[in-house]
């Protein structure tokens, strides 16, 4: 066993070299980044740097967009996620995605945490179904506030049991990396502290990469922070080196607050 | 304590300004209020005319519901019609002259008029189909009365127009249906208590006939909906199918710009023009019958698809992207996302649509005409390659007829339409409200 301390993690996820075009305006490039099993990684950047656009890369949610097209290799363990002859399907059961504003079917709370193991046939039998769904609300911190009313429509919870639940339908599918864009943009305060805390216990099993607008917000959740600016992944590092000693100027102005 | 408050003032620059906007604010205030006007103006105009439609095929058509009848003492010889058993024999009672019986009763009440023309005359009180209603009620009731009875039997459309005032008496008698002697012999009877005005069932229950009296919408309702089931089974499917293609599979390029155009440019093709299709490639290559509501649905079915694809096309974009990309994102495929999730919430929209289509279908003329279903036919279609006529296409022939009975016949028959309309309308609103749903 390796004695180091300190000891570097492993890399779960290496991006190398990605381009991407939205039609002939190109949003990415050249990003090269190496993601850490079991950490989480914020994305940084002013509005438009295509933050977004590179989270959905890992899952290839842009092919759903007709005009874009991605250029670059990203390999996760042996899977090479942009070769054709990876299924999207598979891929996108294995790396869950929450997004920025709650988006829960208008079904009820059950019907929504049970969607991605029924489709996947995760499921043999309804008992072991209704364990699943209970196991993944339990994770997402959501078990105690909806567990007398899983028939109750989704839509009727408050925005931040919403989010809460998108996480719980993501991780029901069993994934092992989870994608994040700006889950708590359309959140209060206190709603957001949950989410956080629950970003760190998830960590201890998923590698999470989380889009952030809030400083304080990758400061107190991530281990590693990447800096976007125009397409460009500008800096890359320990959340702390990256907060107290940028190497970039654009990343010092931008985390002092001077652009963005 | 109100002790005065020194209260801050603009400054001058803004003070000003504020005094342009105020002055600019009376003309704003007239142009919306001008707008409005011109707003309620419109509806009104829309409203009267509408108004004075619906008046007009009312006070044409309220009429046809009442059907006026004629009562006859008469003995109906049971021997005649009858097995030994007492039952009653159909073969005999077919080819017994019912129609004679009646006559000769109905002229042996009148023995001072002898002469061959005004015993004629005298006959043209009754319904030319009078045996015929006769011989259905006694079979209906199974058993024929002995001795004298009395019975309701109807008069002829001429009469019936009479009674309902739609016959001018004062109008000179070369111009009139009625002859004097004719409507003498009318008030003497109408004196007698012999005349009444009935609810005109027939009218509801019988398919197309010669006789106005006889004539009913039944048929033709019939006729409707089973080309409308046709249309619906057939188009809705399809559409659906197509849209969900559309929308989610087809790849961006010009193929599918040309599609897109071409749904559109389909919409708006006169419904002629199917009529046509469906005669040359309906009936002229695939030999199916004329006349038959499988055809009529099929060619309704070609167009109303336009209509449904564009209304699905419109509700499944109005779902939010966010649902499709939760879907997509927990590993759905396309299909499943779209069935699972974007079909059931886009389901009201597309129903309308599929209303509004059907409502279109059902109030078209001209492609039934050419294919045939403007034939004149007394039975109600039992299946959907019989012989059959439409309700539009019902309202087009009586419209069309010399007498004055069929005219109002004809009134009736468009109310029938126009509930049917109203009635889909209604719940398509209803079914958008009942089931719209908020993200
Ligand atoms: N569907 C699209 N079609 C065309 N261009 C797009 C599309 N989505 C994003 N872009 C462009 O790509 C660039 C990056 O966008 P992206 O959404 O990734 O930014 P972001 O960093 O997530 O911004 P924000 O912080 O505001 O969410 C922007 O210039 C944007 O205009
Ligand atoms: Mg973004």
């Amino acid at each position: 066993m390796d004695t180091v301390v300190d000891m570097a993690k492993a890399i779960k996820i290496q991006a190398k070299d990605v381009n991407v075009f939205y039609g002939e305006k190109q949003a990415l490039n050249n990003v090269s980044i190496d993601i850490e099993d079991r950490s989480v990684t914020a994305f940084i950047g002013p509005s438009g740097c295509g933050k977004s656009t590179f989270l959905r890369c890992f899952n290839r949610m842009n092919d759903v967009i007709p005009s874009c097209r991605v250029e670059g290799s990203i390999m996760m363990g042996d899977v090479d996620v942009n070769s054709l002859q990876t299924d999207p399907v598979l891929l996108r059961a294995r790396i869950g995605m929450v997004f920025q504003k709650p988006n829960p079917f208008p079904k009820t709370i059950f019907e929504n945490v049970a969607y991605g193991p029924r489709i996947h046939g995760l499921a043999q039998s309804k008992t072991e179904l209704d364990d699943m769904v209970e196991d993944s609300l339990k994770k997402a911190g959501l078990w105690g506030e909806v567990a007398d009313r899983l028939a109750d429509q989704a839509t009727g919870l408050s925005g931040g049991q919403q989010q809460r639940l998108c996480i719980a339908r993501a991780i029901a599918v069993g994934p092992d990396v989870l994608l994040m864009d700006e889950p708590c943009s359309a959140l209060d305060p206190i709603a957001t502290s949950v989410i956080e805390e629950l970003i760190s216990e998830l960590q201890q099993r998923f590698t999470i990469l989380i889009v952030t607008h809030s400083m304080q917000q990758a400061a107190r959740v991530s281990q590693k922070t990447a800096y976007f600016h125009l397409g460009t992944l500008v800096e890359y590092g320990d959340t702390k080196d990256v907060f107290t000693l940028p190497k970039n100027e654009q990343t010092e102005a931008y985390i002092s607050g001077k652009i963005g | 304590m109100n002790n005065p408050i020194e209260m801050i003032q603009p400054d001058a620059e803004t003070q000003a300004r504020f005094e342009k906007i105020a002055q600019g604010l009376k003309k704003r205030h007239a142009a919306s209020r001008r707008l409005k006007t011109y707003g309620i103006m419109a509806i009104v105009t829309a409203i009267s005319f509408l108004a004075i439609l619906l008046t007009t095929i009312i006070s044409n058509g309220y009429t046809a519901i009442q059907q006026t009848e004629l009562q006859i003492t008469l003995t109906i010889p049971a021997e005649k019609l009858q097995y030994d058993d007492g039952a009653i024999d159909p073969v005999k009672a077919r080819n017994f002259n019912w129609n004679g019986l009646i006559k000769k009763a109905f002229l042996a009440e009148f023995p001072d008029v002898t002469a061959m023309l005004d015993q004629r005359a005298l006959g043209e009180i009754l319904s030319k189909n009078a045996g015929y209603d006769l011989r259905r009620l006694i079979e209906a009731k199974g058993s024929i009365p002995v001795g004298e009875t009395k019975v309701w039997i109807k008069t002829s459309d001429d009469v019936d127009m009479l009674m309902k005032g739609r016959l001018d008496r004062n109008l000179d008698e070369a111009q009139r249906r009625l002859s004097n002697q004719q409507i003498g012999w009318i008030d003497s009877l109408v004196a007698d208590d012999r005349i009444r005005l009935v609810f005109n069932d027939t009218f509801f229950t019988a398919a197309d006939s010669r006789e106005p009296e006889s004539a009913g919408v039944l048929g033709a309702t019939v006729g409707s909906v089973m080309a409308l089931f046709v249309t619906v089974l057939l188009a809705l499917p399809v559409a659906v199918m197509a849209a969900v293609y559309l929308e989610y599979f087809a790849p961006p390029g010009r193929v599918t710009d040309f599609i897109e155009v071409n749904i559109n440019n389909l919409a708006a093709v006169p419904s002629i023009v199917f009529g046509l299709l469906g005669l040359a490639v309906f009936l002229g290559f695939f030999g199916m019958p004329r006349s038959a509501p499988l055809v009529g649905g099929m060619v309704l079915a070609l167009m109303t698809l336009p209509t449904i694809i564009i209304a699905t096309r419109a509700s499944i974009r109005a779902v939010p992207t966010s649902i499709r990309d939760a879907a997509l994102g927990l590993g759905a495929s396309r299909m499943q996302a779209a069935i699972d999730h974007i079909l059931p919430l886009a389901a009201p929209g597309i129903l309308t649509g599929t209303i509004i289509g059907i409502a279109q279908a059902l109030g078209e003329t001209a492609p039934l005409i050419m294919i045939g279903m403007v034939a004149f036919i007394v039975d109600v279609p039992a299946t959907l390659t019989d012989p059959a006529t439409a309700l539009p296409v019902q309202i087009y022939i009586w419209s069309d007829s010399a007498e004055r009975a069929f005219y109002e016949r004809s009134s009736l028959a468009i109310m029938v339409l126009l509930t049917f309309l109203i009635t889909m309308n209604i719940s398509a609103v209803l079914l958008r409200r009942k089931f719209e749903k908020k993200w």
